[in-house]
């Protein structure tokens, strides 16, 4: 073993033992409320989380003292806010392991993210009779942008599956990557199940074959640590409001040679070098796929994300939030009635549940009444309620700033839902 | 305390017709048919009419949803049976106030026990629960072609 990792594992032993969850709790003031009369449990982080302090205060501040246009003004509030929105670029980089700023492009979102390299790469690189890969767990942002994309091209969606874990059937996957796979697309964790892919090996399987791999990381960012240039992928997006930034940005990562060939997404200012009636030429990376004036505070907003989520150190969130999975996975586990949906091996935040004969909804509106957040419904994944035979799950999902006193008082509500319907 | 006010919208018989409902059946003879969708929930009904001389002779519903939509199917199609459409229009509007909170009290010659579902106006997202049924049902009566969606 090498010095480095030596110290590596060190400072990460220390900092899971300085995990405060008390102090984390501290900077998030939506969570301290009341709903119904109950102090709130918030446990619907994968829909959407809570802002720290920090972050408010930076969309704040921005917009009191530094709020311009970016990029073309050359005025003093210009600059200043072009530095701090390409400052939150050089940070999504870093938070991603991406080589260069220049493979950072700022969006709305996961969501735009896809749509964008369905309408780009995707559009320029599937023909007729091609097809891309999926998997049974995909939200439906990673589904319908690449049904569009095939419909218009007379391409072929092909659909990995899962087994009753909710646990990708690698040896079948392994066999759908044929020939005609132009593209693997892919929930690196599973907003509906929990599960994390395990994303290297596919990567792997699809470079041996020379198909590059997007994936969606809606749902890791806020977890676990994330590294695109050891991953190896080509397409890797994020979402800000699931990682404690604003919602409306976003970021996509893709591997610099091959953004070099994209053509341009939309169209507009900001994405052009000159334009003329006869030709305009297009804009350097990765501003080429950044039409119009973006979501400035937005991106600031999404730094400072990123700048709590390095102080509190992704190693120690995701072995804080490990040990608060499996303490919410026993206690689920032995309430009476109750089916946990997704019990794969390597899993991060979701606890879905079915109750024997209690409708996610109404168990939800119980919930709600008890102060306890959840969500309830297909969560945009409906082929995966129909592979377990469901039209709905109950879903808590935890997050950085969730507690064992959390799951208790979820444990307890569930008590007074079997109650209601005794 | 809050158990009390669930009570209030998850009352007895509502329970208990969620639990057994009544007409959960198709009709071989129905004059109408419709398909009603909520996509909130995921909640799916079809729901079955025989209508003879504008008079609603059977009705029957089959589908999976919560205790509300389907507690709501249930009562309705046993207080649809011998009425005629304008008589199943003023039920559904004063349902749909109720359980909308335009009017405080239900109109219980004209609701009878579906009064009971006055609960739901304290729980704006649910509303699309208890009146799924009914949407689904006027589609039927228009003969819609298209599945009724809450959304």
């Amino acid at each position: 073993m090498t010095v480095s990792s030596n110290a590596e594992i060190s400072t990460s032993s220390l900092s899971k033992r300085d995990f405060d969850v008390e102090r984390v709790r501290g900077d998030f003031p939506g969570l301290h409320q009341m709903v119904h009369e109950k102090p709130l449990v918030y446990l619907d982080s994968a829909a959407s989380a809570q802002k720290p302090q920090q972050v408010i205060d930076a969309l704040s501040h921005f917009y009191a003292h530094d709020y311009a246009n970016i990029h073309r003004g050359v005025h003093e509030l210009s600059q200043r806010a072009t530095k701090a929105y390409e400052n939150a670029r050089l940070k999504v980089q870093r938070f991603m392991g991406a080589r260069s700023e220049r493979e950072i492009i700022f969006l709305r979102g996961t969501t735009e993210g896809i749509n964008l390299v369905a309408q780009t790469y995707g559009r320029a690189n599937v023909s007729e009779g091609d097809e891309v890969l999926i998997t049974t767990m995909e939200h439906h942002s990673n589904i319908v942008p690449w049904q569009m994309l095939c419909e218009e091209k007379g391409a072929r969606l092909v659909v990995g599956p899962i087994d009753d874990r909710g646990e990708l059937d690698m040896d079948a996957f392994e066999e759908l990557i044929g020939p005609r796979t132009k593209l693997v697309a892919l929930g690196h964790v599973s907003n509906a199940l929990g599960t994390i892919n395990p994303v290297k090996e596919i990567i792997e399987l699809a470079h041996e074959r020379g198909i590059p791999v997007l994936l969606d990381g809606a749902q890791a960012a806020p977890h676990i640590s994330l590294d695109v240039v050891d991953l190896d992928c080509d397409f890797y997006t994020i979402s800000g409001h699931k990682m404690f930034g604003p919602s409306g940005i976003g970021a996509l990562y893709v591997r610099e040679s091959i953004l070099e060939k994209m053509p341009p997404y939309q169209g507009g200012g900001d994405m052009i070098s000159s334009v003329s009636f006869e030709k305009t030429t297009y804009n350097r990376l990765p501003f080429r796929f950044e039409a119009g004036t973006p979501n400035i505070a937005g991106a600031v907003g999404l730094g400072a994300a990123i700048d709590y989520l390095n102080e509190l150190g992704m190693e120690s969130i995701a072995a804080y939030e490990e040990e608060l999975l499996d303490y919410g996975t026993e206690a689920l586990r032995a309430v009476p009635g109750l089916r946990m949906i997704g019990e794969a091996s390597n899993k991060a935040s979701v606890l879905s549940f079915v109750l024997e004969g209690i409708h996610p909804h109404d168990i939800g509106t119980i919930l709600d009444q008890e102060g306890i957040a959840v969500r309830t419904g297909h969560h945009c994944a409906q082929p995966v309620m129909d592979r377990f035979g469901l039209a709905a799950t109950a879903r808590a999902s935890l997050a950085l700033y969730n507690t064992r006193g959390d799951i208790d008082r979820l444990i307890h509500a569930l008590e007074t839902v079997r109650k209601v319907f005794g | 305390m809050a158990t009390n006010e669930l009570r209030e919208l998850y009352q007895e018989v509502i329970l208990d017709h969620s639990k057994s409902p009544k007409n959960f059946k198709e009709l071989d003879d129905a004059s109408h048919q419709s398909q009603g969708h909520n996509p909130l929930c995921g909640d799916r009904l079809t729901l079955y009419l025989s209508v003879v001389d504008g008079v609603i002779k059977d009705v029957g519903f089959k589908g999976a949803g919560c205790a509300i939509s389907t507690a709501s199917a249930s009562m309705m199609t046993e207080a649809l049976k011998g009425k005629t459409e304008a008589e199943v229009d003023v039920i559904f509007g004063a349902f749909h106030d109720l359980v909308t909170g335009k009017v405080a009290e239900a109109d219980a010659d004209i609701l009878g026990k579906l009064a009971v579902f006055g609960g739901v106006r304290d729980y704006p997202v649910r509303v699309k629960c208890a009146t799924l049924a009914w949407h689904t049902l006027r589609a039927a009566l228009a003969k819609a072609e298209e599945a009724v969606s809450t959304e």
